[in-house]
């Protein structure tokens, strides 16, 4: 029970997290579930041609510059894991 | 050079009139001449916050149909001489004025002072569309919440696409006590999230309540709020100001601690 205790996330970290995520879609217009229907898309089309690992891929749409907020350009990057390349 | 400033923040009750009100104060006590203009058609609050309730005769809206001229409706306070407001029209509604009627005014009135600073309603409609209109640049007012956060945050989005591009926030009411146990974003967590450039960081403070109260604005005074709102005017003002420790929320027992470590 101590344990959950030293585990848990303060509320401070729950606020940032959710924030990060929700601003991503907020200021792309583009919903979480629109999200994970591109991610399982990707993961379908990439599966065609190699192994990935499915369940730790991270698709997320940034802005491309890191200073300042250039949100005119957001980009979208795709962590795949790669398990097997021949298939 | 004069420079039209709007405060904004898209959710309400995040202070963006008590900001309004504590920079005009602020920037005025320090010689320069500066008008603050109520843009709330509909919900008028500077001027209570002000302590000038008394003295409207005209407002906004009549300076825009041409009641009157723009001198009449100009209220001069009485406690610095160089701070004027423009009050804002208690019984008409956001759409009786529109975003370059704003320009049109704020153009006719910019020579005349250093600062006009425009206290923007809340919302993304029409009243925030001509409380923007007509400014060069913005101060986004927040507080660390998941909500005033989010809606800055569209704020922002929105003042850059209407070509506002020098934007800085202000982190109001925050609890040193609340970051400290884990359970308030810290100041560097929302400036993380939001990435502009901070200009002020406001502690909460009973004091702004009682400043409210009395129709007196705290900037300058012996409060930790009234000592922050001075900096924020210092910054404006194009001026490095260090951020106090009040402000980063470093305890004094902590900066104790810090003389001994030093040793």
């Amino acid at each position: 029970m101590f344990k959950n205790i030293l585990k848990r996330k303060s509320s401070r970290e729950i606020a940032k997290d959710r924030l990060k995520i929700l601003l991503i879609s907020d200021r792309v217009n583009c919903s979480p579930e629109m999200m994970e229907m591109i991610k399982n898309d990707i993961a379908k089309v990439i599966s065609k041609y190699m192994k990935i690992d499915t369940k730790s891929m991270e698709i997320q749409i940034t802005k491309t510059s890191s200073k300042g907020r250039n949100l005119k350009n957001p980009t979208l990057y795709a962590n795949i894991p790669i398990l097997d390349l021949k298939q | 050079m004069s420079e039209v400033i709007v405060v904004t923040s898209g959710k309400g009750g995040v202070g963006k009139t008590t900001t309004s009100a504590n920079v005009g104060t602020g920037l005025a006590a320090m010689g320069k001449k500066v008008l603050l203009i109520d843009t709330d058609i509909g919900l008028r609050n500077l001027d209570v916050v002000m302590g000038l309730e008394n003295r409207i005769v005209y407002n906004l809206v009549d300076v825009v149909e041409g009641n009157c001229r723009i001198k009449q409706a100009l209220i001069r306070d009485k406690r610095y001489p160089t701070l004027f407001l423009l009050p804002s029209a208690q019984t008409r509604d956001k759409s009786s004025v529109n975003p370059a009627q704003m320009v049109k005014m704020i153009n006719h009135l910019k020579d005349q002072f250093d600062y006009i600073i425009l206290d923007c309603p809340a919302g993304i409609e029409q009243g925030f569309q001509n409380a923007i209109a007509g400014a060069d640049r913005a101060l986004v007012v927040t507080t660390p919440e998941v909500s005033a956060i989010r809606d800055a945050d569209r704020i922002i989005g929105l003042l850059e696409a209407n070509e506002i591009h020098k934007i800085d926030l202000i982190i109001n009411r925050i609890r040193h006590d609340m970051i400290k146990r884990g359970d308030m974003m810290s100041s560097e967590d929302v400036v993380d999230i939001l990435s502009l450039p901070l200009i002020g960081m406001v502690p909460d403070d009973e004091n702004v309540v009682i400043a409210t109260n009395q129709g007196e604005p705290l900037v300058g005074s012996n409060t930790m709020a009234g000592k922050a709102y001075q900096n924020i005017c210092y910054r404006v003002l194009g001026r490095e100001i260090p951020f106090l420790d009040f402000e980063k929320g470093i305890s004094f027992w902590a900066k104790v601690s810090g003389i001994f470590h030093k040793g």
